[in-house]
């Protein structure tokens, strides 16, 4: 009887496809922004009531009130929608110009807003004249612009029905796969059956000796691989161990999602503004929430921009996230006043060397003057904040073997640099030949 | 060919019949091994699935399992401050000025704190006078971070808040009115604190203020009120000294407040050609005793009679070699004039007014502005206690005291339980507040605000560095309130009362911040209203022999109770850090004992011996005085004890609120009868069994080694250096060259002349042996506690030690010379042998030896793992995680400075010492590393210190000025013995050390060439 091989080879096949093509594929997320564009839209429609550029009004708010004051929300002075119709526009060139003197002149108005703000003194702008005064009003009345709700829905509709159509088809194709395979099983044993009943005889094949049973009685073969085996597993066993205890990449979720990326990317701030210890101690400190509060007093919430990028691509809401900062530092918003219940930030530490090995920022910053970016990476392309460097003693050791010392207008270095050099016959000393290989440097 | 011989194990196998030899050869083993009772039960066996097999599996796969789950590391948080204060960086220390003043240490302090935590006490240089920061004080921080201590204040043992207390108290005292109530407190020495308690015996008359000191300095404060009018003690500067004569006081230890080591140890450094003699008459040996010139051991009652040939009296009734030493001592004073003093501690006022009154014309001595640090009155506190038991007083409120553990008399505690009112203010639950129906918790003085007058015109201020740990307040607080102030705090009372009557024109943020300052205001103090004492200890005068001790004549042995380097009067009882503190001269841990002469102990059958294990051995004497016995107190033979008399440390013995482990000694207060440090008719009998001491040396004598090089200050003044500090030599090619030229060297140096290159220098006739620097080291570099135990077993941790030895025979050059004079193998068994006693009146020295940081260090080239090696900037490194104890290094030392973690001493509860709970961990420096079981650690020349110094510079972009290095050693030595620095800055007083004619290195002659060198000690044997 002739014999069919691999006979079911198809359908072996086409699951490890399916298999493949189920792992491989990615949601593909179809978001859009319309929301933001609509709302510059409404930005730019001058309002009906005020005379003034709103456009213009909108820059000069943005230089001079923004600080304090917000549209549609209180911040350290109210909220500014709507003020002109509130008062009276000469009354508001006075008070902007100078508020001081029209709290000193015993208006009650004045006097009322200022003890309502707990007599925190507005900036004085004589310096803006009554055009500017009317262009921000005009910017002012702007109407709070919200997106279209039916706007809405429809993009998370469509959002949702990708997701779902995507499934229907591979569970579609799995089926004709599946449909195909049985086809073809049962086609085999049809044509099977009547090559019997045909009186076909398959040819018997030639027994041979197994592939495995060649290997076993070839003895170099057996010695090399083993040798081989063994090498190969002790490669693997040694890049394990050695990565024990290494945390390179160790990005845990913290309990606010603090965004390294927005802060020290896009905002440029210095990361010795808020690590500041890093200068003088051989801490570089986690910030305590009131540094936090310098500037997050008066930002409350994200710019729109940065709200839609944080929900799309890191599924975080920025604001949320401001919530919690306001609560872990007690803060009220809407009195604008500390209420004194604190909770304590628990940051997940996430560069930890041990014990035994001492580190010092403020020998490397202050000192050697090297960037916080050699050892913790791109930190201002951070979203979420990560170990860059291994902290390995190799890798310290490197750099200290590479690395010049920095002796430029340094009283302390000057008499023993320049002995050493010239012992060492080098023009510019390392890490290393100043004693930083020293173990008793670092272990003590 | 082989023998038919038969071999008898015993005799029994002679007799043919025995049964025991029989029954001996069926039973392989003495006692059947109980396999049935884990193999007889069979279903139990059978019953249980698991075989042998799978056994070993399980076991296998749960320790593969349990290594790989280690491999994850452990979430560490970080918690940041919500509102950071100011002046907290994290990582820099923080250091605050204040005065330690617990009624028997009065300190000047530095405090050094790290994100808030006090860690570490260091001197206030800016005090010029301001006491003595010893070994007690160094370690006071580590008694604040006590977890026994009182957390609430409690009513009849429950714990209440402190506005119930307030009322309970305030209810008390209304009820109390009328009837005789004791305040009973320390010596403050706290101006403001005086004016309170004058506040509150005015708003309460029926309460009376008795100041208690402990141990007492009562006569000598009789003597100087009835001489100068303030109850003060006088100060002395003995820097300015030619001659010092002590009759029994040991001055630098804690006599009349201690602190004296620094103006001492300045005067015995010879300088152009001259120092300081000092002749010591005394029972016990002391501290001052080890470093005097001459020292004549001579009972108390001889002592008395010294004093008096002193001062003019006749030496008669004195033996022969005592008056001869006399004569001398006089005959010197005589010379030395106005620069001549005597000293005495006999707890007689007529004594006491001797050596003032001989003192007056002496430029040691001031007495225009005396101490105020100890201002009791033996008979008000007598008068107190016979109240209480005969019931006349019906209230007792201590401060600070804890009179039930250290009065004199045995009904005192059944008589104190019955007392009215009891309250007690006190920190840790001793055995007063445990008796107590109020207790008022406190804080420790680290927690608290206050001011301290030390001397007469020199104002201290006592400010907190952490806020208080536990639900405390202070005294002073209590009494602010209960004078009717209202919720007004001590802070700004105390504020107010500087700023007003003591600074004048002064700033009091400046006061607080430099912790002492100088001011001329008059104040009336306790010791100025205390002249009531003064009416009746005249008549206790005039009929003085009665209870005066020292001249009475009992039969018997005298005792001298005195107080220990580690303990002092027992406040800190409960700190790990004191208890395993050695004491300088026995080198005995965590106990006290009767000390006695070995003639005496030969006498009486009483023996001291090392047993197989190493440890000392002792028996064990029952005390008896006037009547009260303490049973089993240890005895240790005492080389230079006066024959006839014993000596025997206060403040051992608490069981109240002690954790076990430090429940050590016998209370000695118990016969401390009259307050007298001197007790006469003492009895000794010997009781059975043997103490087991933890003594950390048992090689007593040096045995005519130069391990200590000394000399005469004649032969140093006349004689060439080669002659008394010669270098020693080494043969090659014979020919002598010394052991320090470069051809006697096996290795090639290293050129160290770049860079920093650091030494230390200890100078031999100014350390006094005090053991501050011990306990600064052990809170520099969290050296741990390990026990008694193990201390018994030489497994201590200290990092530094001072190792004290005794000549063998009258003096150390005597010993040299019967050495020298050794020939032949009989002649060197017999004499070596006898070497190893000391003497009965030996020469003592003393000797810090920490890790000597060789240049050519045995240990670096014996570590199989590198474990050990060498900066460029001399000091030997120790990297504890790269050791794997295989304990070379350590044999290989010549100076047997390495110390091996044979345990896990952190977090371990079989050491149950501040590293084994939160509490007490707070102390740790966190810059230096815990180390961990089974790896060595050292000395490491306080690297983390120079390392922070040079940072320093580096920031500033300066060098790095000479006196900036430090070691903790170094900043915690008062004598100023231990000096550190850069011998690579040729301006710096280290530099000048090294290059000093009487520098020498320890055992010069192994070729280690190490950094620290020491100085060789000169003796004053100059006569007048």
């Amino acid at each position: 009887m002739q014999k069919v091989k691999f006979t079911n080879l198809p359908s072996i096949v086409s699951l490890v496809l399916l298999a493949v093509l189920l792992t491989f594929s990615t949601q593909i997320s179809a978001q859009d922004s319309t929301a933001t564009a609509a709302a510059d839209a409404a930005a730019a429609t001058p309002a009906a009531s005020g005379v003034g550029d709103a456009e213009a009004g909108k820059a000069l708010f943005n230089s001079n009130c923004a600080a304090c004051h917000k549209l549609y929300k209180k911040a350290t002075g109210p909220a500014l929608f709507g003020v002109s119709k509130k008062y009276d526009r000469e009354w508001l060139y006075k008070w902007i110009k100078n508020s001081a003197e029209l709290i000193a002149s015993g208006d009650s108005k004045a006097i009322a807003i200022w003890e309502e703000y707990n007599k925190s003194p507005m900036t004085a702008f004589p310096g803006l004249s009554n055009t500017d005064i009317d262009n921000i009003l005009a910017y002012t009345d702007t109407e709070k612009s919200t997106p279209a709700p039916t706007d809405v829905t429809a993009t998370s509709a469509t959002g949702g029905g990708d997701g779902v159509s995507n499934n229907i088809i591979l569970g579609a194709l799995a089926l004709v796969f599946l449909l195909l395979i049985v086809m073809l099983v049962l086609v085999n044993g049809t044509l099977k059956k009547i090559a019997a009943a045909n009186g076909v005889v398959y040819e018997e094949k030639e027994k041979r000796t197994p592939i495995w049973r060649a290997f076993v009685e070839n003895q170099f073969l057996v010695l090399i691989s083993a040798i081989l085996l063994l090498l190969t597993a002790g490669y693997f066993m040694y890049g394990y161990f050695m990565q024990v205890g290494v945390d390179q990449g160790y990005a845990p979720v913290q309990p606010i999602h603090y965004s390294h990326r927005i802060h020290a990317g896009e905002n440029q701030i210095d990361c010795k503004y808020c690590h500041s210890s890093a200068r003088k101690s051989k801490h570089s400190g986690i910030p305590s929430l009131n540094v936090c509060m310098n500037c997050h007093k008066n930002i409350a919430e994200v710019s729109e921009d940065t709200y839609a990028m944080g929900k799309e691509e890191y599924g975080v809401d920025y604001n949320a996230e401001i919530k919690k900062l306001y609560k872990a530092v007690g803060w009220d918003e809407t009195t604008q006043s500390y209420t004194g219940e604190t909770e304590p930030v628990k940051w997940i530490r996430i560069h930890n060397l041990p014990d035994f090995a001492y580190f010092n920022h403020s020998q490397h910053v202050t000192v050697a003057g090297v960037d916080c970016q050699t050892c913790h990476g791109p930190v201002e392309e951070m979203e979420i904040m990560s170990q860059y460097s291994p902290l390995t003693m190799g890798w310290c050791i490197n750099c200290h073997r590479e690395t010049n010392v920095n002796v430029a207008g340094n009283e302390y270095y000057k008499e023993i640099h320049e002995q050493l050099s010239k012992k060492y016959g080098v023009d510019q000393l390392t890490a290393a030949q100043m004693g930083g290989l020293e173990c008793g440097k670092c272990h003590y | 060919m082989t023998s038919n011989k038969k071999y008898w194990k015993s005799v029994e196998e002679l007799k043919e019949d025995s049964s025991i030899v029989e029954t001996l050869q069926q039973n392989e083993f003495v006692e059947p091994i109980p396999t049935d009772e884990f193999l007889g039960n069979k279903e139990t066996l059978e019953a249980s699935s698991t075989t042998r097999r799978d056994f070993l599996k399980y076991v296998g796969f749960s320790t593969a399992a349990a290594s790989l789950a280690a491999c994850e590391g452990p979430v560490i948080k970080s918690i940041p401050y919500v509102v950071a204060p100011d002046e907290i960086v994290p990582g820099v220390a923080n250091y605050y000025a204040t005065t330690m003043a617990d009624g028997f240490d009065f300190a000047n302090v530095l405090v050094k704190t790290r994100e808030g935590r006090p860690i570490k006490i260091e001197r206030n240089d800016l005090s010029k006078n301001g006491g003595s920061v010893n070994a007690r004080v160094h370690a006071s921080v580590l008694s604040m971070y006590d977890k026994n201590r009182l957390q609430n204040p409690m009513v009849d043992k429950k714990e209440v808040t402190w506005s119930e207390f307030d009322t309970a108290v305030a209810q008390k005292m209304n009820e109390m009115a009328g009837k005789d109530v004791v305040l009973l407190t320390q010596t403050f020495a706290s101006p403001s604190t005086s004016k309170l308690i004058k506040e509150f015996t005015a708003k309460y008359p029926n309460v009376r203020h008795v100041i208690y000191d402990a141990v007492s300095s009562s006569e000598a404060l009789d003597a100087f009120q009835n001489k100068y009018g303030t109850r003060a003690l006088p100060d002395y500067d003995f820097n300015k000294a030619e001659v010092i004569v002590s009759v029994g006081a040991d001055f630098l230890g804690d006599w009349q407040g201690g602190g004296y080591e620094a103006g001492y140890a300045k005067g015995r450094i010879p300088k152009n050609g001259k120092m300081s003699k000092h002749y010591q008459f005394e029972a016990n040996m002391s501290i001052s005793g080890a470093n005097a010139d001459v020292r004549v051991p001579v009972t108390p009652s001889q002592q008395m009679k010294v004093l008096q040939a002193l001062t003019g009296g006749s030496a008669s009734g004195l033996p022969e070699n005592v008056a001869a030493a006399v004569a001398k001592a006089k005959a010197h004073l005589q010379k030395a004039g106005s620069k001549g003093v005597v000293v005495t501690s006999l707890p007689d006022v007529q004594a006491q007014t001797m050596a003032l009154n001989y003192n007056a014309n002496s430029v040691v001595m001031d007495t225009a502005k005396p101490r105020m640090t100890s201002m009791g009155s033996t008979q008000e506190v007598t008068n107190v206690m016979n109240g209480v038991t005969t019931g006349s007083v019906k209230g007792l409120i201590t401060v600070g005291v804890d009179p039930v553990y250290s009065f004199p008399h045995p009904k005192f505690a059944e008589a104190y339980e019955n007392l009215e009112m009891t309250l007690a203010f006190s920190m840790k639950p001793d055995a007063t507040a445990s008796a107590a129906k109020l207790v008022a918790a406190t804080p420790h003085y680290l927690e608290s605000w206050g001011d301290v007058q030390l001397k007469k015109g020199t104002f201290s201020i006592v400010q907190p560095t952490i806020r208080t740990l536990f639900n405390t307040r202070q005294f002073q607080d209590c009494l602010v309130r209960w004078t009717g102030n209202g919720d007004k705090k001590y802070y700004d009372y105390l504020k107010e009362f500087i700023e007003g009557s003591v600074l004048g024109a002064g700033s009091w943020n400046q006061a607080v911040h430099d912790g002492v300052f100088e001011s001329s205001a008059s104040l009336t103090t306790d010791a100025d209203t205390t002249n009531s004492s003064e009416l009746q200890l005249e008549s206790s005068t005039s009929n003085g022999a009665k209870i005066d001790p020292v001249q009475e004549n009992k039969e018997g042995m005298e005792l001298t109770l005195y107080t220990k380097t580690g303990l002092g009067s027992g406040n800190q009882a409960n700190n790990p850090w004191l208890q395993e503190l050695p004491d300088p001269i026995t080198r005995a841990t965590w106990d006290n004992y009767v000390t006695i002469s070995a003639a005496d102990a030969e006498a009486m059958g009483i023996e001291n011996e090392n047993v197989a294990n190493g440890g000392l051995d002792g028996s064990y004497v029952n005390v008896t005085v006037n009547g009260v016995t303490i049973e089993n107190v240890p005895a240790l033979i005492q080389p230079g004890q006066a024959k006839g008399s014993i000596g025997l440390a206060l403040g051992y013995g608490q069981t109240a609120g002690i954790q076990e482990e430090m429940q050590t000694g016998v209370n000695a207060y118990q016969l401390y009868s009259g307050f007298k440090s001197v007790q006469m008719g003492v009895t000794l009998e010997k009781a059975p069994g043997m103490h087991e001491f933890a003594c950390v040396q048992l090689h007593n004598t040096m045995m005519g080694r130069d391990i200590i090089k000394e000399t005469t200050l004649e032969i140093f003044n006349t004689k060439d250096v080669h002659y008394w500090n010669a270098v020693p030599e080494v043969s090659k090619d014979h020919q002598e060259i010394p052991v320090t030229s470069p051809d006697a060297d096996l290795w090639t140096s290293f050129d160290r002349s770049v860079g920093h290159h650091f030494n230390l220098s200890i100078d031999l006739n100014a350390c006094t042996g005090c053991g501050a620097c011990v306990i600064a080291c052990h809170a520099e570099n969290n050296v741990p506690v390990v026990g008694k135990d193990e201390m018994r077993k030489s497994r201590d941790m200290h990092w530094l030690r001072i190792d004290r030895y005794y000549s063998s025979e009258d003096t150390f050059e005597s010993d040299l010379e019967k050495k020298e004079n050794i020939s032949g193998l009989g002649s060197s068994l017999s004499e070596y042998g006898e070497m190893e006693n000391p003497a009965a009146n030996p020469q003592v020295a003393f000797q810090p030896v920490m890790c000597q940081h060789c240049n050519h260090a045995p240990c670096e080239t014996v570590c199989p793992v590198a474990a050990t090696s060498h900066g460029r900037q001399g000091q030997n490194h120790m990297a504890y995680n790269r050791c794997v104890g295989t304990r070379y290094c350590a044999n290989n030392c010549p100076y047997k400075v390495r110390r091996f973690n044979w345990f896990l001493y952190a977090e371990n509860d079989e050491f149950d010492y501040h590293m084994n709970n939160d509490l007490g961990r707070m102390v740790l420096n966190p810059d230096v590393v815990v180390r961990s079981r089974g790896v060595m650690e050292k000395c490491s020349m306080c690297i983390q210190m120079t390392q922070k110094t040079i940072l320093d510079a580096k920031r500033d972009g300066r060098m790095v000025k000479d006196g900036e290095f430090k070691t903790a050693c170094s900043a915690a030595c008062e004598s100023g013995a231990i000096k550190f620095g850069d011998i690579n800055n040729e301006e710096s007083e280290i530099h000048e050390l090294k290059e000093d004619k009487r520098m020498y290195h320890l055992l010069a002659a192994v070729g280690t060439k190490p950094n620290v060198f020491y100085q060789t000690k000169v003796r004053n044997t100059n006569e007048a």
